[in-house]
């Protein structure tokens, strides 16, 4: 198996995609209410990575 | 009382029409959808979970082993890490077959690797959970 070193950003991004992917799939009946529910999700996710990320940053000063 | 046993039958549906979509389901990522002719969804998930599998293989992530630990706190988190491992099916059945089981090393990566192993259970039982909706008919 091939080891990989992913960034905090890198890991994050890639478990906000696929975990939108299935909530997105799993979450809502219709094909439409689907899709924007993904990339709800995925925003939300960027959101709080970004949102904490900054927060961190300016705590520790 | 009659009413509630009725209203309780109609709730559940027979075993027969879920189980097998959902066994599969568990043992490969996708495959209950497949089954029930959604094969966008079954690939989509399939995908997923699988990634998520590989990236934690790959970022040298730990499997979870159902052992007895100094404190309550880890023998939850061993127990409950081993169930949601254990929900990714073949793939965790093969990883540990093939000897990719690793040993805990201190790391934020290691640590992202665990969690992507035991992410890809715990979205592998939502997408059973799918699965069994769709096979019960509550939902397309």
């Amino acid at each position: 198996m091939p080891k990989i070193s992913l960034s905090h950003f890198e890991a994050a991004f890639l478990f906000s995609l696929f975990v939108s992917v299935v909530m997105g799939i799993t979450s809502k009946k219709t094909q439409n209410e689907r899709v924007h529910y993904g990339f709800y999700c995925f925003g939300c996710f960027l959101l709080a990575l970004f949102g904490i990320g900054w927060a961190m940053k300016l705590g520790h000063g | 009382m009659e009413s509630t046993t009725q209203t309780a039958d109609e709730a559940l549906p027979p075993v027969k029409v879920w189980l097998l979509p959902v066994l599969a389901g568990w043992i490969i990522p996708g495959a209950g959808h497949f089954m029930l002719k959604k094969s966008g969804r079954g690939a989509l998930l399939f995908a997923s979970v699988l990634l998520m599998f590989l990236f934690g293989l790959s970022m040298s992530g730990t499997m979870f082993t159902p052992e007895k630990g100094p404190d309550y706190l880890t023998t939850l988190i061993n127990y409950g890490g081993f169930a949601c491992d254990l929900a990714a099916g073949a793939m965790y059945v093969l990883a540990v077959m093939f000897g990719y089981s690793q040993p805990d090393m201190p790391g934020a990566a290691h640590d992202y690797g665990t969690k992507f192993l035991v992410t890809a259970g715990l979205l592998n039982i939502l997408a059973m959970a799918d699965a069994y909706e769709i096979a019960a008919g509550k939902k397309d």
